[in-house]
């Protein structure tokens, strides 16, 4: 994945035959391109995690293709003006997740959703793009490396999002939100000695925080460490998705072919849980091929940071990029068994409207900052 | 990620950067590394640990399901059935799919026969689980009902499973010999715990596909094939059956009786065609019944069998030469045996052997035992059958007691004569008159229907069972105590008896009787034998020959009728013609 000075995309673009109308329409196609491969593929599977629920694929359908055109929307709008409203919306976002806090309604048991009258919100997805934008602004029109008193500005304006999501409790979010803020700081080129210092402080403060969660957040990190020790309660999710799983093997049972997500053991498995769908029913091909996507999708973020023209949007396209890499990273670890179970679906293949809308937002200021020059 | 903007302006390096390209490599290993992670668990589940994760899955989704058998049919002697198993079905639901259909409950009560209200609780009781039952068992109206009801409202979350139930035609009639099964289909009482091992079902095996919630999805193969029990056919005579329980209900009702029992053998082959008792139960509705109602009495309970013993007593007398029917005997009472006396209703003065019977005296009967020592009288109780398994294969049989003749004392002597001191069973007492009746033989009882007559025993001689035969029909006559026994166009020959009940003391209960008759018919050649125990009557009389005679009238006229026996009494008319006596 090593990026090249000059690569292959900036060139590529370069070149008028190819990308002049393209670029006139702001759209950047080899992202373009990835992504409707993984969509496509994720529409393939999830008719079979639907148990071949033609609605719920249509539904799906109609939501991609939404996200798809409010990507495009995004992407006209130059990245001047992104880096002018990402304090305003960042505000904006804090106030909804106070207000989410006051009087938001109650799903499972965690409050999350803002009711506007005509639609249902949820305050936190759109602190997914404003803090990594808002940290963007922080840093980018000053000297770099950026200066403690910048970084300590930054680590405040992450921490209160992250705290009210935390709240809320939405572990999950929190982590997305929280990492989204952390790798543009990284990216912003945070010292090795913070980087360092803040580590050994997050693992001293680790067990303190072990007494902030709430139980049954605990009892997910107990059952990551030993999932036997209860199969039936938090266990079963992780027992039943190793199985799934494991018994695709090489090539998979074949599409609509998976026993274990058809005879509705594995739960949330068109949700949460649809990687293992894939695992069992594609086997190790299949997975393969879904994280060759994912690569491909990253690489291309990662590289559009790299010919960034200026710093915000080198900063904010590299978090961007990094943010979609911790929700692949964090839904396919969980899967795996290798960490705990965070409610966090698999980006653009698990059935569900609010994170898709989020990531194909994120994706069209990409697409804003490789298109957008002058 | 800065490496680029480095090379493209290098002047706009500060001082004190991180080197970006280090930067950028921690980035790329990080994330390599972590992709690596996941591609390297995938690789581990699906290619090493894949076999034994497959076997996982299996052990979930495959399951060993049981195929529903048939447990055997009883059968009466003609092939009637007695007790069926028959298909019925049992809807169970996923309560979690009828929450949300809550406005359909007191539809679906309604099919189900059930409150709505209940049953509306009950579904929210299990709103979280994945399995109840609605109604085990439906009839095939209220399964059809449910179907119609599924179909019109697009409900989901039902299904259907086939089960067997057992189910008796015969009501209460049969309900004390058959006994009855538990839920699980295996005989609990009776001929269906007795001949369980037979009757039995061995349930089929398959493997199913099951889902996350164990319902079955397919059947992927049939494992063991079902073996349906065997039929079982019982020596009984439906109709036969059915005349003596109406018979022996009505008087046990018209004599405001506890209870009763009869008992109809077949003289010739030791089949039991008939035997029934007072109060009865319905076996295919066991809630709420008391325990005691289901004793099947003929078999189960004993009894001091009274003046019905006493043919017998003058059956081993004359056995042994001791007298002969018309050897006369003084039976005028009262009779003093040790410190005790013995006497009749009447002094009856001077009697002979037949008038002893005929009248059914006490002094007579233990004088002619007297002529016997008490090992003589043992053996010929023994030789009956008294004290001793009848050999029907039935659960909780009751031997009845028969004390050993070197611990009886002198009044025991006596009393056993006239049939107290020791108990027998409606059934034992039915076996030792069919040995009279078979001209001295005896067989083996059963309850199932035989095939081939086993040989049997010779117990007394042709002549010594004739000449019984002869003395008990007297009994049925104008002159003995059991004129009412009397069968129209049958010579009919039998014995009285009217125990007192012991009161568990050592002492006997006044006012608390048990009135018996045992009798046969056609005398002559005697086809049929019963039995009638009517169990505390209270209706003012209690004599054998009151209360039990008629009801063996009744039943033994229909017996006889039954079973195409013919007349062995000429009616008035040709009594007159062939100037035949009646004796």
């Amino acid at each position: 994945m090593a990026i090249r000075p000059g690569s292959a995309g900036a060139q590529r673009l370069d070149d008028p035959s190819q990308s002049g109308l393209l670029m006139r329409l702001h759209i950047d196609a080899p992202l373009l391109v990835g992504l409707l491969l993984l969509c496509a593929f994720g529409l393939v599977v999830l008719f079979s995690a639907t148990d071949q629920d033609a609605g719920a694929v249509e539904r799906q359908l109609v939501r991609l293709t939404l996200a798809f055109g409010l990507m495009f929307a995004v992407a006209q709008v130059h990245p001047y003006q992104l880096r002018r409203w990402s304090l305003p919306l960042y505000a904006l976002g804090v106030l909804m997740l106070v207000a989410t806090l006051l009087i938001g309604d109650v799903g499972k048991g965690a409050q999350r959703w803002l009711d506007l009258g005509v639609l249902r919100f949820q305050p936190s997805e759109m602190l997914k793009l404003a803090v990594p934008m808002t940290v963007a602004w922080v840093l980018a029109d000053r000297s770099l490396p950026p200066r403690l008193g910048r970084v300590l500005a930054a680590t405040v304006l992450i921490l209160i999002p992250v705290v009210l999501i935390a709240k809320q409790p939405d572990l999950g979010t929190a982590i997305l939100v929280a990492a989204a803020g952390v790798t543009v700081l990284f990216i912003g080129g945070l010292s090795w000695r913070v980087i360092l210092l803040v580590g050994a402080a997050a693992a001293a403060l680790a067990p303190l925080l072990w007494y902030r969660l709430h139980d049954y957040q605990r009892q997910r990190v107990l059952t990551f460490l030993d999932p036997s020790s209860d199969p039936l309660g938090t266990g079963y999710h992780i027992i039943q998705s190793q199985i799934a799983i494991g018994s695709g093997g090489l090539h998979g049972k074949g599409w609509l072919l998976g026993t274990q997500s058809h005879l509705e053991f594995l739960p949330e498995h068109h949700t949460d849980f649809i990687f293992a769908v894939i695992g069992e029913e594609f086997g190790l091909t299949g997975i393969l091929v879904l994280l060759a996507l994912y690569v491909f999708i990253i690489y291309r973020g990662l590289s559009i940071a790299v010919d960034a023209p200026d710093t915000y949007g080198k900063v904010l396209a590299g978090g961007l990029s990094l943010v979609f890499f911790v929700y692949v990273f964090v839904n396919t670890g969980m899967v795996t068994g290798l960490l705990p179970v965070v409610g966090v679906p698999l980006p653009l293949i698990s059935y569900g409207g609010t994170s898709m809308v989020t990531l194909m937002v994120g994706f069209g200021m990409l697409m804003a900052i490789q298109t957008h020059r002058k | 990620m800065l490496s680029p903007r480095r090379r493209v302006r290098p002047s706009e390096r500060r001082r004190g950067v991180p080197n970006p390209r280090v930067r950028r490599r921690v980035l790329m290993w990080g994330l390599s590394a972590a992709l690596l992670m996941v591609a390297c668990a995938v690789f581990y589940r699906q290619v090493i640990e894949t076999e034994f994760l497959r076997g996982e899955g299996e052990r979930r989704y495959l399951r060993l399901g049981e195929i529903a058998a048939r447990r055997g049919m009883i059968l009466d002697r003609n092939g009637e059935s007695l007790a069926v198993s028959t298909p019925v079905e049992t809807i169970w639901a996923d309560p979690r799919k009828l929450v949300p259909r809550l406005e359909v409950m007191p539809e679906l009560a309604r099919c189900l026969g059930q409150k709505p209200a209940e049953l509306r609780e009950r579904v929210q009781a299990n709103a979280e689980r994945g399995f109840m039952y609605l109604k085990r068992r439906v009839s095939i109206d209220e399964a059809n009902a449910v179907r119609a009801l599924i179909a019109s409202r697009a409900l989901e979350g039902l299904e259907f499973e086939t089960e067997y139930r057992r189910f008796y035609p015969g009501v209460e009639v049969f309900g004390h010999v058959l006994g009855f099964t538990d839920i699980e289909d295996h005989g609990q009482e009776g001929m269906e715990a007795a001949y369980d091992k037979l009757l039995r079902a061995e349930p089929g095996l398959r493997r199913v596909l099951q889902d996350g919630r164990r319902r079955i999805v397919q059947e992927v193969e049939q494992v063991r094939p079902p073996r349906p029990g065997k039929d079982l056919t019982l020596s009984l005579d439906r109709r036969l059956q059915f005349l003596a329980y109406r018979e022996l209900k009505a008087a046990v009702a018209e004599n405001k009786a506890v209870g009763g029992t009869a008992v109809v053998l077949d003289v010739a082959t030791g089949e039991v065609l008939a035997m029934v008792n007072q109060p009865g139960y319905n076996p295919n509705d066991l809630s709420g019944r008391d325990a005691d109602r289901r004793r099947n009495r003929a078999i189960t309970d004993v009894m001091e069998p009274g003046s019905t013993v006493k043919p017998l007593v003058v059956a081993a007398v004359l056995e042994r030469g001791l007298v002969t029917p018309t050897t006369r005997v003084n039976a005028a009472g009262p009779l003093r045996v040790g410190s005790n006396t013995v006497q009749d209703v009447h002094n009856y003065g001077n009697l002979d052997v037949t008038g002893i019977i005929t009248k059914s005296s006490n002094v007579g009967v233990v004088k002619l035992a007297q002529m016997m020592s008490y090992e003589d009288l043992w053996k010929q109780y023994q030789a009956l059958g008294f004290g001793k398994p009848t050999g029907v294969e039935f659960p909780a049989e009751s031997n009845g007691v028969l004390r050993y003749f070197k611990r009886w004392r002198p009044f025991d002597h006596a009393t056993m004569a006239f049939g107290y001191g020791f108990s027998v069973t409606a059934l034992q007492l039915a076996q030792a008159y069919a040995v009279v009746a078979a001209d001295g033989v005896k067989r083996p009882m059963t309850l199932r229907k035989r095939d081939q007559v086993p040989a049997g025993t010779r117990i007394m001689s042709v002549k010594t069972a004739r000449a019984v035969r002869a003395m008990m029909e007297t009994v049925v006559s104008d002159k003995g105590t059991a004129k009412r026994a009397a069968i129209p166009g049958y010579r009919v020959g039998g014995k009285t008896g009217t125990a007192r009940k012991a009161n568990g003391r050592h002492g006997y209960s006044a006012g608390r009787y048990q009135a018996l008759f045992a009798g046969m018919a056609p005398a002559g050649n005697p086809r049929l034998v019963m039995v009638v125990m009517i169990d505390e009557p209270r209706g003012g009389a209690y004599y054998g020959g009151l209360v039990a005679a008629p009801v063996f009238a009744k039943v033994m006229e229909g017996a006889l009728r039954l079973f195409n026996v013919p007349p062995d009494e000429p009616a008035p008319s040709m009594l007159l013609a062939s100037g035949r006596a009646a004796p």
